[in-house]
Formats: C-alpha cells, structure tokens, sequence
C-alpha cells in the first residue's frame, strides 16, 4: 500500500510540474533567439556581406547556431572579434585572410555629371544612404554611408567612387604613445 | 566671516610663477593688419558665417551666426574687409585645419553701433538669448556658451565667480581682478539677480592678496553682500569640480551639471565679458592674455580674437633660445612649435618654451605600482589601472574605472617617478572610446534603417499581392453581374 501512495504522490508531484512547465513555455515564449540579437549588435551593421551571408542579421543567426566562426567579419575587425569571443565564451581566432582588410572607412561619392539616374544604386544600398529618383541626379548622404561597396558594382556608367574621409580637428584622435603597439598586444592579453 | 572650506583629495603645489607677468598692468595690444576667426570658438555647434567675402564689416558687426542653443554668434574683432572664409590653421594638437573668417583690417577701428541692454525689465530669457548673440562663453578654458548654463530648473542656492587661476604662469584673471574688480562686480550682481542665487562666493587663492583686496574694496563700494573666499593655493583648486566640493561639499559627477546641485559658476573673465556686453553692448572681440615664460617682458596683453599668436608672442620678445610655445598653462595647456594660429576665446596665456625653462621629459619607463598617482588625483581615481588598461588597448576596462571622471589636469603625471606620460594615454583611450561611441551609434542607425528597408520591401510585396487579388476579385464580380454578356475572361495566369 505505502509503496502506491508513494508512487501517486511521485507521479502526482510530476503532473503539477509538468503542467507548470508546460504553462510556463507557452506564456514566456521568447521570440527568436536571445543570442542573435547579442551578436547582432556587436556587429557594426555596415550590410556589405564580406561574411559571406546577405547582411549583419543572416551572420548573427549563423554564428549563434554555431554554424560560422567569429572571425569573419573585417569591418568590426579585432575588437568587434574579442567582443564575440567573450560573449560566446569561444577562443580568440585572427581575422580570417579570406576577408579582404577595410582598414578605415571609405564612403561612396557619386560623380554628379556621370549619374544617369538610373536608380539602380538606390536599390542596392542596403542602409537607405542614397537618394534621388528616376532620370534624376543621384547623391549619397555622408553621415549615413556605411562603405559596404555594395553600390558599386550595379551602376551602368561607373560614376560611384570610393574615399575617406577626410579628418577634421572633431574627428581627430590622439596617437598611440608607449611601447606596446597594436601588433605587440596579444587578443588573449587584451582580453583578460 | 569664516568659512569652513572642504578639502578635495589629491593636488598637486608646482612652482607658480607668476610674479613675473603679474606684475605690469594689463597692456592693449596693436591691431594686427590681418585676423583670422576659427568659427568653432565655444563647446557645442559652431555658427554659420553671415559675411560674403568682399563685405565690410564693423567693430563688433556679427559674422557668424548661432543656429543652435549650445552655440554663440561670432563678431568681427574689428573694422576692416572679409577677405577669405575657408580653412585655416588651428592651434589644436592634430595641427588641422578649421574653418575660419579671415578680416584684413582698415585701421579704423569703428564699432558698429553700441546699445547697453536695459535688463532689468527684461525676463531671463531675453537676456540669455542677448547674451548668445553677445557671443560670451567660459573664458577660464572651456569655452562654455554662458547663456547655456542660466535657466536650468533647478533653483540656484549658491553662485560661484570662480578667480581661484590655480595653473602656473598665468596670471590674466589676477590682472583683471586688481584692475577693474568695479566691473567684476557689477557683473556678479547682474548674474545674481539673473540666477536668484541665495549667496555669492568669490573664489580666490591666497597668493593673489592684491586681487582679494580690490575684490573688497569693490564689493564695499557697491554696499553688496558678496564673499571672498580665500583658498589655500593647491592645484587644481580652480577646476570646476575640485573648487564646488571646496566651497559647497557638493560632489558634482562628470555626467551631472553643477546647475543640477543648485550651483552655477563663473569664470572672473566671463563675468567681465557680460557684464561689457549688458552695460556697454560690447561683444566678446577681446579677451586678456597672459604672455610669459622665456620672454624679455612677460606681461598681460589685451589682445583682440583672431590675432596671431606668434605676433602676441613678439611683442613681449621672446629670447632667442625659444623653441615653442605652450598655449594654456603648463599643467593642462598644449605644446605647440611657433604657429600662426589665431587668439580664440579659450587662449588665456602663452607661455614661450624653452629647453631650459621645460626640459624635455626623460623616457618613460616602466610603472612601478608606486601609486603615487593616485595619490595625486584630486577626482580620487587610480590613474595606475587606468593606464593599465588604456595601454593594453582594453579601453571597456578602462571605462569601468571612471576614465571619464579624469579632468585630465596632470597631476598623476606630474608627480610619476616613471616620467608616464599619463594624461597623453587617457587622452588616447578617451579618443577611442568616444569613437567607437560614434561607430555604435553609426551602426544602430544603419541596422534600424536596413530593417526599416526589408520591412518597406515587404510591404510593398503584399500591397502588389493584395492589388491583383482586389483585380481577380472585381472581374469575377462584373462577370457575375452580367450574365447575359459574354463569359468574363479567364484571368491571366500568375507568372
């Protein structure tokens, strides 16, 4: 007898919980993966897919999954790849040598008296940065300009180039002093 | 009356002098042929320039504009022609150039017409916005645009007129206190009416007495109920945060106004320059700047904005050894080779450089963990880890040991045993921090309008989906309400 009580109360005891799981899954159903949206804004959102993937988002959700390396994204660079690292909880890893080096950012101006207005860089530009209309003059808003080089390769007249920009005394940074340059400091060092 | 002062942790005692320009009387200088105006003189947005070049303008006539409330109008130093708005160099550490209005001067030197302010029927606000066309910003460094700082919320228990010039050298707030403390005054009693503040201090440190005298003497004369404050001379006692916790207790973090404390201060110089622009309708064209260190007369010279430094520098005749300059004091100020670069509101002393007067810093070498840094930091941080971690590149860290409370005013520096440029790292690491700030920034308003992209491709998807259901829909309708027509026809087949 004592052993079927026991066995009720068990099995009594499980239902509950389970229900309660069961309530607790249905009612605080997170949407989407917690993580992504971690990744996601570590990256810098530049959209150019150098990563391989079709913007900062489908990159995020791979590297999630566990599905990619952290090391691919060139625009965020070094501290964008220690950034990962650490909330990942993975190793540091150089950037990969497939990605090609963006080693300061470089925005794109359109050649006024070459635009055709043919829209096309419009519709590449995955960050809205360009404006103009159809058979109109085309130009790129600066300060939204991520560099992703993404215009580019659509425009029929090869009007878009590719500059810095130039420093100004409120952009301006103050140099590296000592004797411990980038390059001598170790991912590993500058994490701990 | 006795006050019983707080004492701020750390400072450092550098040797003053200041005895050497301290002693003649404010000097005006000759007007330069040529004055070139860096639009950006004050924190905040710089104006817009309203000359052609090619314009007369007078004394005092408005060139640039204020388009913004953290901004202030710019004036022409005096008659003459604009002959070129375009870049110009800047005395600013990158030695990049700025935009700037360049004025070549007729010798007239004729204002335009001068109109004192009746403030006293005047509601605050009226004479906040006077006071930004009047182009008055914080003439102790920081250039803060003064009308910014009244009209805050919180009500103003004390006002601070801050005459403390802790840095060695200079000595341009000290001259002006002795020799027209009337004005200061009267300046202070303007502010006071205009912020309704219960008690006015009158911060001095006590190596100036000629300057508390005349203080005194001023204050008595105008039967008022200021106080000066006498304060022992320590390093940085005249730095904003370090002189509110002297005088007040109050502790005011960097992300917090003093206004928030019910506290509002004022450099002497600025109180000055309002008080010339309310009472006499005479803009900020001119600022007091002490010119001292290896030179034949140090002496403080009434310059106008815009004139050269290296023609300020001339006129007290520097020896021949002079190498360079230091614009500012010799704790916080910059070191700069000769330049041209314009007087801007900020520039209160130069000091001319020489080998001898500043030997050059022996190498650095590696830090000890002495802490006597930390020691030294009057905002009581431990500059050691701060330097640790900006060095190492990890400037997240750095940001976790309030690198943004450091004033960067060189005490740790001052007294390392190591000869680490301290400041300089901070410096660095802020620079970089602030960037990525700026690229965080960049990149959340990109990632929102990628987003904001696919959402508009997608609606557009659905409203072309929902158009040619709403075309099917209707062409099955009309056929259905003619029958006797021939049969509808078939809908083209989706593609």
């Amino acid at each position: 007898m004592d052993i079927l009580t026991a066995i009720a109360v068990m099995a009594l005891g499980a239902l509950l919980l389970g229900a309660a799981l069961g309530c607790a899954a249905v009612r605080f159903r997170v949407e989407g993966n917690p993580v992504t949206d971690k990744v996601n804004a570590i990256l810098p959102q530049t959209q150019c897919g150098q990563c391989g993937f079709p913007g900062c988002r489908p990159y995020a959700e791979a590297v999630a999954k566990g599905e990619a390396e952290i090391n691919l994204c060139p625009p965020g660079g070094e501290e964008g790849m220690r950034k990962l690292a650490e909330l990942l909880g993975r190793d540091c890893v150089p950037l990969a040598e497939t990605v090609k080096r963006a080693p300061k950012r470089e925005i794109a101006i359109i050649d006024e008296n070459r635009c055709i207005g043919c829209t096309l860089c419009i519709q590449a530009c995955p960050v809205d940065a360009i404006v103009g209309a159809a058979r109109q003059m085309h130009t790129v808003v600066e300060a939204l300009c991520t560099g992703c080089e993404l215009c580019r390769p659509p425009c029929p007249v090869e009007c878009i180039e590719f500059r810095p920009l130039p420093e100004t005394p409120e952009t301006w940074r103050w140099p590296e002093v000592g004797f411990w340059k980038k390059e001598d400091v170790k991912p590993e060092m500058a994490a701990a | 009356m006795m006050r019983t002062l707080f004492s701020f942790p750390g400072g450092v005692k550098p040797d003053p002098n200041k005895e050497a320009s301290a002693r003649a009387f404010i000097a005006s200088a000759p007007l330069p042929e040529r004055l070139v105006l860096p639009l950006k003189q004050s924190a905040g947005v710089a104006p817009l320039p309203c000359v052609r070049v090619g314009e007369r303008v007078k004394k005092g006539q408005i060139i640039a504009v204020a388009e913004a409330w953290i901004s202030v109008s710019l004036h022409a130093p005096t008659s003459g022609k604009v002959t070129d708005i375009g870049a110009h160099p800047l005395a600013h550490p990158s030695g990049l150039p700025a935009p700037a209005i360049v004025i070549e001067a007729d010798g007239e030197d004729a204002w335009r017409e001068r109109q004192p302010l009746d403030w006293q029927g005047l509601a605050p606000r009226e004479v906040q916005c006077y006071l930004q066309q009047s182009g008055v910003v914080g003439l102790g460094g920081a250039v803060f645009p003064s009308h910014a700082k009244l009209g805050g919320d919180t009500p103003t228990e004390e006002l601070i007129i801050n005459g403390a010039e802790c840095e060695p050298y200079i000595t341009c707030d000290d001259r002006l206190m002795r020799e027209r403390a009337d004005e200061i005054i009267s300046g202070v009693a303007l502010l006071r009416d205009l912020t309704g503040a219960r008690q006015c201090l009158i911060a001095v440190e006590n190596n100036k007495p000629e300057a508390i005298r005349a203080l005194r003497g001023a204050i008595g004369k105008h039967r008022e109920d200021f106080v000066v404050v006498t304060l022992p001379a320590r390093y940085p006692a005249g730095s904003l945060r370090q002189l509110i916790y002297a005088l007040t207790g109050k502790h005011a973090p960097v992300n917090v106004l003093p206004a928030a404390l019910g506290v509002q201060c004022f450099n002497v110089a600025t109180v000055h320059s309002i008080w010339r622009a309310v009472a006499h309708g005479e803009p900020v064209v001119r600022r007091v700047v002490t010119v001292s260190g290896n030179v034949r007369a140090p002496k403080n010279w009434e310059a106008p904005i815009g004139m050269s430094m290296n023609a300020l520098l001339q006129l007290s005749e520097p020896l021949d050894d002079t190498d360079g300059l230091i614009v500012g004091g010799p704790m916080m100020g910059l070191s700069l080779p000769l330049t041209n670069a314009p007087i801007t509101k900020g520039s209160n002393c130069l000091i001319a450089r020489s080998p001898r007067l500043f030997p050059p810093r022996p190498p650095e070498s590696p830090c000890i963990r002495c802490t006597a840094c930390a020691q030294a930091c009057p905002q009581g941080l431990q500059p050691f880890e701060l330097y640790w971690w900006s060095r190492a590149r990890n400037f997240d860290r750095a940001a976790e040991h309030a690198l943004a409370e450091c004033i960067e005013c060189g005490c740790c520096a001052y007294v390392c045993p190591a000869a680490i440029p301290l400041v300089h790292y901070f410096r660095f690491a802020k620079g970089e921090l602030a960037a990525a700030a700026r690229e965080r920034q960049m990149a959340d308003g990109a990632r929102d309008r990628f987003e904001f992209r696919q959402f508009r491709a997608e609606r557009e998807k659905a409203e072309k989906q929902a158009k040619t259901a709403a075309a099917k829909q209707a062409a099955v309708m009309s056929a259905a309400a003619a029958p006797s027509e021939k049969p509808a026809p078939t809908p083209p087949s989706e593609p």
